[in-house]
C-alpha cells in the first residue's frame, strides 16, 4: 500500500501525478530546485523538499538528493514522471535498495530498453519488425560507412543512447556521411556521454505511431491502443491524438499484439510505450519508453482510464482490473503541447514571468504554471497540455481550436497560435500528415507578422481614458491641433516608429507599412475592438511595464513600447582625448599599456596624494593611444597622463 | 442635484445652420493653429533640423509623458501683431505632464527670428510663469534663444513686466518651492544666460547649447580676446569647469530624458483643496454646442444648453433659479471637480447682480472654484435703472468677483462688452485662466452702439459748428467704426495680445476646464528652507 508518494519531477506532470494521488488518499511530496521554489507543483504538494540549485544535474537529476528527500519525508513510493530520472536504471535500483516503491518497471527492464541497439535486437528476436539498419557494436567509421551503403540513402544516424532528436542526423547521400557522423557523435557525447550510433533507413512518408502497454506483477499484459504522434517540430512532438486517424482496425490489432510481445520479452511491469514508425500498413519497432508518456492523456480520454492510478495500483501489487477484450475506444482525443518558445525564431525557448495565464473551459488542461509563475531557463519549456475529447475527430479538432482561441498566456513567447495553425491545416484535417508536415508547411504554420496586433497595441495605448485625472489620458490632446503623437514600438527585435493621429474613437496610424485607418475603437477592460481599414479586428491587450501584449485567438504578440530614457544614451564622458591628473601627487602604478583596449571604469593608473591612493579610471570605452607618465613620476594637477582614442 | 434637460431640437433647420456656421469658425481656428504650429519658415526649420536639433514642438512632445495632454497657453500670441510673422510669439508655452507631474513648459522657437524675445514673447513667458506660481507647477525651460529682439529693445528690456521680470519670477518661484529646470538646447546669451543660471537644475547639450553673458563677437569688441562659442560657454565648459550647468547631454533627446528624470526626482507633494468626485460625461454630446450657439450673436438662447454640455452628467444644482433670471448660477462638477458656475442669460439687472454677488460669496466660503461663462452686452441702462442704483448693485458683484479667493476661470462664450466684462471676471480680475470661443467678441461696447455713440457725438459737434453732415458721410463714418470694432473685438485680435490664454473650440471646453481645474485645486507642500549664511 502506498502511503506517501514522492514525485521526482516538476511542472505539469508533477501536478498531474499528485492530482491522482490526492484523489486516492495518498500523501504527496514534491521536490524542487531553487528555480522552482514558488512553482505550482511545490504549492500543490503536502510537503516539498529542496533538492538543489537550478541546474538539473544538481537537482532533478541528482539521485542522491532525491533519495535523501525520500528518506527525510518517509515516502514509501516515488513517481518519476517523464524525463529526468524516469528511465534511469540506477535510480530505480537505488529506490528498490532503499525499500521505496519505484512507480515504473524494474531496473533491468529500463536497462534492456535503454540502449536502442540492444532493444532492437531483443524485440526483433521476439518477432517484432524493425527498420532495416545497422545496430552493431563495431563503430569504426569505415564499417559504419560500408553498412550505410548496404542500407541505402537516405538514412538516419542516431545516438544509441539517445532520444529527443539529439545526436540524430539525416544523410541524403554517401558524400555527406562522414561529416554527419562526426556531428552526430559530438552531439551524442555531449548529451549522453556515449558516442555510439546506429544507422537506419529513412522512411520517406513516416508516421510516428506508438502503442500504450500495461503490464502487472501477475503476468497480465494489455495494450491500450495507439497514439499518432507524427506532428513534430524539430523531432519533438507537438500534437498527439488517439486513435490514429489512419490506423485500420486490423493494423491496430497487429501493432497492439506486436507491442505486447515486445514488452513481454523484457517482463515489463507498469505503463510503457512501444514506438513504431509506420508507412502505410508497414510498421517497424523504434524504441520502447519505459515510463509514462507526455501524451498519455489522449489514451486516458478515449478509454476513460487514469493511467497514473493504474501505475500506482500496479506498483502496489494489484492486478490490472480489466482484460484486453474489455477495452473499447470511445470517440477521439487530441492533445496539443503548449511550449514557451518562439515559433517565429526557430522555436527558441522563452523564459520569464507569466503575467497572466487563462486556460479555456470545456477541455482538459494539464498545466504546470499559472498566473504569476516563472518559466525558468533551466528546463524543458513545456508549460501545459490542452486535451480535447469528442465523439469523433472533426468534433475534437473543432473543440480544441475553440479552446485555443480562449487561451491567454501573457509574459513569455509561446506556441498557441502555431498550434492553432496546425489544427487548421488541411493535411492535419485529413489525418494523413507525416512527421515532415511542420517542415513542409513551416511558412503557413508560422506566417509573417500581420500589422494588426501592432495597430491594436498602438490604438490601445492612445485609447486609455484618463483615470482619476484628466491629465492621465494618453491621446495627445492639444488645443486646436491634431491629437498626434509618435510611438516608438518594437516587435520581434525590430524598431518601428508610428505616428498616431486621434479623432474621437478613430485614429490614423502611419507606420513603416503605410497608413492605416483604425475606426470605432472600443476598449472595455482589456478587450479592444476596432475596424482596421474596414476589417474587423479584436484582441485582449495587456500593458505590462514597457510591453503591450496583444492576444488574438490564443496567439500572443509582444509589442514593446517605451521612450528613450537616460540609460539608452552612451555615457558622453568623452572617451577620446586626454586623461588628466585630478590633483598633484605621485603615480604609483600604470595598469595599462599603449594600444590596450579599455572599458569605461577600468583602472588606468593609481595616483597617491594626501596619503590616499586615487584610482584613475577610463572615462569611457576606448583604446590607449599614448601614455605620458611612468610609475614613480610626480605630476601636477591637470598633467595629461594618457590619451584615449575611439577603438 | 438635477439633470438639465435639453430643449434643443437637433433636426431643426436653425440648429443645422448654427452648426454649419460654428463648425466653420472652428475649422478656421484649426487652420490658423496648424499654420502657427509649423513655427518658422521652411528654410529655418530645415536649417534647425539639419543641425541635429529637434523642432520645438517635438521637444515638448519628447519632454511630456507619452500622449500627455498639452494645454497650450497663448497659442495665437503675436498673431498679426507685428509686420513680421511671429508664430506663437516665438515661444511655446503650456502645461503638460512629465513623469506624472504637471509642469509648465516654456520652449523657445529658434526657427522664429532665432528665438529672440519680442514684447509678446516676454509677455507669454511671464504669463507662463504666473500660471506656474498660482498653480504650483514646476517649470521646464527649453532654452534656444538669441535674447532680446534688439530693434524693439525699448519695449522688451526696461519696464516692470519686461525681460528682467523673467529672472525675478524664477527666483521667487524657486523660493516658493517650485522647481525651476532649464534645458539649454541652443543659445542663452546675455540676459538669457540667467535662465539656466537662475534655475535649480540646468541641463546642457554638448556642442549645441551655449551660455554666456557676452558672445564671441562682443568679447572680441570688448577685450580683443578671440574665442569660439564652445570654449567660451559650451556644455563641456559649463559642466566640467564653470559649474553653471549640472548635467551634460549628448543631444536633444538625451537632454529631454535627463529633464524627465530631474522632474521625477523633484518629489513634489500636493494636497487637494477640494473633494473630487468621479468624472462623468455630460448627458448631451459636446458637438451639439455648434448647433446651440446662434449664428447671429444677438439671438438669445438658454445658456443652460451650454452648461448641460459641459458639466458632469449634465447635473446642475441651480441657485435662485426664480430670481434675477438673467444670470444662471449653480453648483456642478467638471471632470469630478466641484465648481460654481455663473452664466449670463441676458442683460444684467440689479437683481441679477445681487444674486451673483450672493452666489460668489457662497462659493468662496465653500472653497469651490468659480467658472464664469461670459456672454454679456452689459448692465441695463436707462433712467429707471440708474435711479434704482444699478451702479451700486453692479459694484457689489464686481467687488465679490475681485475679492473672491477661490480659483476663478472665465470662458468668453459670446459677447464681452463694457462693465459686464468686469462683473463676469474679465482679464483684469485675476482669474487663473481665461479662454475665448471663436464666436466671441470683446470690446468696451458693441460696434453698433459705438458707431451710434460716436456718430451722435460727431454730429452734435458738427451741428454746434453749424456744419452739415450728409447721410452718406455719416454712414461711412459709422461703417468705419463698426469695422474697427469688428476687427479689434475679434477673438484672434484679443488672443494675439494675450487678453486671454487661448481661443478654444467650444467642444474642448469641458476638457480644457477639467485640465485647468485639476491643477488649480491643490496646494504644494513645501519643505521650509533652513540654512545658515553661506560665505560664497
Amino acid at each position: 500500500m502506498i502511503g506517501t508518494l514522492l514525485v521526482a519531477n516538476r511542472g505539469e506532470i508533477a501536478c498531474r501525478v499528485m492530482d491522482t494521488a490526492r484523489r486516492l488518499g495518498i500523501g504527496t511530496v514534491a521536490v524542487y530546485s531553487d528555480a522552482d521554489a514558488h512553482a505550482l507543483h511545490v504549492r500543490q504538494a503536502d510537503r516539498a523538499v529542496r533538492i538543489g540549485p537550478p541546474v538539473a544535474a544538481e537537482s532533478y537529476l541528482n539521485i542522491e538528493a532525491v533519495m535523501a528527500a525520500i528518506a527525510e519525508t518517509g515516502a514509501n513510493a516515488v513517481h518519476p514522471g517523464y524525463g529526468f530520472l524516469s528511465e534511469n536504471a540506477e535510480f530505480a535500483g537505488a529506490c528498490a535498495a532503499a525499500g521505496c516503491i519505484f512507480v515504473g518497471p524494474s531496473a533491468a527492464a529500463i536497462r534492456a530498453m535503454g540502449s536502442k541497439i540492444e532493444a532492437k535486437h531483443l524485440v526483433a528476436d521476439a518477432g517484432t519488425p524493425v527498420v532495416p539498419g545497422y545496430l552493431g557494436d563495431d563503430q569504426d567509421p569505415d564499417v559504419l560507412f560500408a553498412k550505410a551503403r548496404e542500407i541505402g540513402f537516405p538514412l538516419l544516424i542516431k545516438a544509441s543512447a539517445g532520444g529527443g532528436g539529439r545526436g540524430m542526423r539525416r544523410v541524403d547521400d554517401a558524400a555527406s556521411f562522414g561529416a554527419a557522423l562526426d556531428g552526430a557523435r559530438r552531439e551524442a557525447t555531449a548529451a549522453f556521454g556515449d558516442d555510439r550510433v546506429l544507422l537506419e533507413r529513412l522512411i520517406l512518408k513516416p508516421k510516428h505511431i506508438e502503442v500504450q502497454v500495461l503490464g502487472d506483477t501477475h503476468g497480465n499484459m494489455v495494450y491500450l491502443f495507439e497514439r499518432d504522434c507524427s506532428m513534430q517540430r524539430r523531432h519533438q512532438k507537438v500534437v498527439e491524438e488517439a486513435p490514429g486517424p489512419t490506423v485500420s482496425a486490423a493494423l491496430r490489432t497487429t501493432m497492439g499484439e506486436a507491442a505486447v510481445r515486445a514488452a513481454r520479452a523484457i517482463d515489463y511491469v507498469g505503463a510503457g510505450t512501444v514506438e513504431f514508425i509506420t508507412e502505410d500498413d508497414d510498421f517497424y519497432f523504434m524504441e520502447m519508453n519505459t515510463r509514462l508518456q507526455v501524451e498519455h492523456p489522449v489514451t486516458e480520454a478515449i478509454l476513460g482510464l487514469d493511467l497514473v492510478e493504474l501505475q500506482l495500483r500496479i506498483a502496489a501489487g494489484e492486478p490490472i482490473p480489466f482484460a484486453q477484450q474489455d477495452l473499447e475506444i470511445d470517440g477521439h482525443a487530441i492533445e496539443v503541447r503548449v511550449y514557451a518558445e518562439n515559433p517565429k525564431r526557430n522555436f527558441l525557448p522563452s523564459s520569464g514571468k507569466l503575467h497572466r495565464v487563462d486556460w479555456p473551459n470545456g477541455v482538459r488542461v494539464d498545466a504546470g504554471v499559472e498566473t504569476g509563475s516563472d518559466v525558468p531557463v533551466h528546463y524543458d519549456p513545456m508549460m501545459a497540455k490542452v486535451i480535447a475529447h469528442a465523439p469523433d475527430r472533426p468534433a475534437a479538432i473543432a473543440a480544441l481550436r475553440q479552446a485555443l482561441r480562449h487561451t491567454e498566456i501573457v509574459g513569455v513567447e509561446h506556441n498557441v497560435g502555431y498550434l492553432a495553425n496546425i489544427l487548421a491545416h488541411e493535411e492535419f484535417g485529413r489525418g494523413t500528415y507525416t512527421t515532415a508536415l511542420t517542415d513542409d508547411a513551416a511558412a503557413s504554420l508560422a506566417p509573417p507578422d500581420s500589422p494588426v496586433p501592432l495597430l491594436l497595441a498602438a490604438a490601445s495605448l492612445v485609447a486609455v481614458p484618463g483615470e482619476a485625472s484628466p491629465w492621465a489620458s494618453a491621446d495627445g490632446f492639444q488645443l486646436n491641433l491634431p491629437h498626434a503623437q509618435r510611438l516608438r514600438l518594437r516587435r520581434n527585435r525590430e524598431n518601428l516608429e508610428v505616428r498616431i493621429t486621434q479623432t474621437g474613437s478613430s485614429c490614423r496610424i502611419e507606420g513603416p507599412d503605410g497608413a492605416h485607418d483604425v475606426r470605432g475603437i472600443a476598449l472595455r477592460g482589456n478587450r479592444i475592438e476596432a475596424r482596421i481599414d474596414g476589417e474587423p479586428a479584436w484582441a485582449s491587450v495587456y500593458a505590462i511595464g514597457d510591453n503591450v501584449f496583444v492576444v488574438t485567438d490564443g496567439a500572443t504578440e509582444r509589442i514593446e513600447q517605451r521612450r528613450l530614457a537616460v540609460r539608452d544614451f552612451r555615457s558622453i564622458a568623452n572617451p577620446q582625448g586626454n586623461v588628466a591628473a585630478p590633483m598633484p601627487g605621485a603615480i604609483t602604478a600604470v595598469a595599462v599599456a599603449e594600444g590596450d583596449l579599455v572599458k569605461a571604469g577600468q583602472t588606468l593608473m593609481v595616483l597617491e596624494a594626501m596619503k590616499m591612493e586615487h584610482t584613475i579610471v577610463a572615462p569611457g570605452d576606448g583604446k590607449v593611444a599614448t601614455i605620458n607618465v611612468a610609475a614613480g613620476e610626480r605630476v601636477d594637477e591637470g598633467t595629461e597622463l594618457l590619451a584615449l582614442e575611439d577603438q | 442635484m438635477a439633470i438639465l434637460r435639453s430643449n434643443i431640437d437637433t433636426v431643426e433647420p436653425s440648429f443645422k445652420e448654427n452648426a454649419e456656421h460654428n463648425r466653420a469658425l472652428s475649422k478656421a481656428l484649426r487652420e490658423v493653429a496648424g499654420q502657427i504650429a509649423l513655427g518658422g519658415d521652411e528654410r529655418s526649420r530645415n536649417r534647425h533640423v539639419g543641425r541635429g536639433k529637434l523642432l520645438p514642438r517635438d521637444r515638448v512632445e519628447g519632454l511630456l509623458d507619452r500622449g500627455s495632454p498639452f494645454l497650450e497657453i497663448g497659442q495665437l500670441g503675436g498673431h498679426g501683431l507685428y509686420d513680421d510673422d511671429i508664430p506663437a510669439g516665438g515661444i511655446i508655452t503650456g502645461i503638460g505632464r512629465v513623469e506624472g507631474k504637471e509642469c509648465v513648459v516654456v520652449a523657445n522657437d529658434a526657427t522664429v527670428k532665432g528665438g529672440t524675445y519680442y514684447p509678446i514673447t516676454v509677455k507669454k513667458h511671464l504669463r507662463a510663469q504666473e500660471i506656474a506660481l498660482e498653480n504650483h507647477l514646476p517649470c521646464v525651460y527649453l532654452v534656444d534663444s538669441g535674447g532680446a529682439f534688439l530693434p524693439l529693445q525699448a519695449d522688451v528690456f526696461p519696464d516692470r513686466e519686461h525681460f528682467g521680470r523673467i529672472f525675478y519670477n524664477q527666483a521667487n518661484l524657486s523660493a516658493a518651492g517650485i522647481p525651476q529646470i532649464a534645458v539649454v538646447m541652443g543659445s542663452c546669451t546675455a540676459g538669457g544666460a540667467y535662465v539656466p543660471a537662475m534655475c535649480d537644475v540646468a541641463i546642457i547639450v554638448q556642442n549645441q547649447g551655449t551660455i554666456f553673458l557676452g558672445g564671441p563677437p562682443l568679447v572680441k569688441a570688448a577685450t580683443g580676446e578671440e574665442v569660439d562659442a564652445e570654449s567660451l560657454g559650451g556644455g563641456d565648459v559649463h559642466t566640467r569647469v564653470s559649474g553653471v550647468a549640472d548635467l551634460l547631454a549628448a543631444n536633444d533627446e538625451h537632454a529631454l530624458a535627463l529633464a524627465r528624470e530631474t522632474v521625477a526626482s523633484s518629489h513634489l507633494h500636493y494636497r487637494a483643496t477640494v473633494d473630487a468626485a468621479e468624472s462623468r460625461e455630460p448627458a448631451y454630446p459636446a458637438e451639439d454646442l455648434y448647433g446651440v450657439l446662434p449664428a447671429d450673436g444677438r439671438t438669445p438662447y438658454d445658456v443652460r444648453e451650454v452648461i448641460a454640455r459641459i458639466v458632469d452628467a449634465s447635473d446642475f444644482h441651480e441657485f435662485k433659479a426664480l430670481y434675477g433670471e438673467t444670470i444662471v448660477c449653480g453648483f456642478a462638477h467638471i471632470c469630478g471637480i466641484p465648481v460654481a458656475i455663473l452664466a449670463n442669460n441676458g442683460i444684467l439687472f440689479s437683481e441679477s447682480a445681487l444674486k451673483a454677488a450672493h452666489f460668489i460669496q457662497l462659493a468662496d466660503r465653500r472653497g469651490v472654484p468659480l467658472v464664469f461663462l461670459q456672454n454679456i452686452t452689459g448692465f441695463m441702462v436707462g433712467r429707471r435703472y440708474e435711479n434704482e442704483g444699478i451702479a451700486k448693485d453692479g459694484a457689489k458683484m464686481v467687488t465679490a468677483v475681485a475679492c473672491a479667493q477661490v480659483p476663478k476661470f472665465t470662458v468668453m462664450i459670446g459677447g464681452s462688452f463694457g462693465a459686464g466684462n468686469y462683473a463676469m471676471c474679465g482679464r483684469a480680475y485675476g482669474g487663473r485662466m481665461l479662454w475665448t470661443w471663436p464666436n466671441a467678441r470683446i470690446s468696451v461696447m458693441g460696434g453698433e452702439q459705438a458707431a451710434h455713440v460716436l456718430a451722435t457725438v460727431q454730429g452734435d459737434s458738427m451741428a454746434a459748428r453749424g456744419n452739415d453732415w450728409p447721410a452718406p458721410a455719416r454712414d461711412a463714418f459709422m461703417a468705419g467704426i463698426r469695422d474697427q470694432y469688428e476687427h479689434e473685438g475679434h477673438p484672434y485680435f484679443a488672443s494675439a495680445r494675450l487678453w486671454d490664454d487661448g481661443v478654444i473650440d467650444p467642444v474642448d471646453t469641458r476638457r480644457v476646464l477639467g485640465l485647468a481645474l485639476t491643477v488649480a485645486t491643490r496646494e504644494l507642500e513645501v519643505q521650509p528652507g533652513r540654512f545658515g549664511v553661506f560665505r560664497m
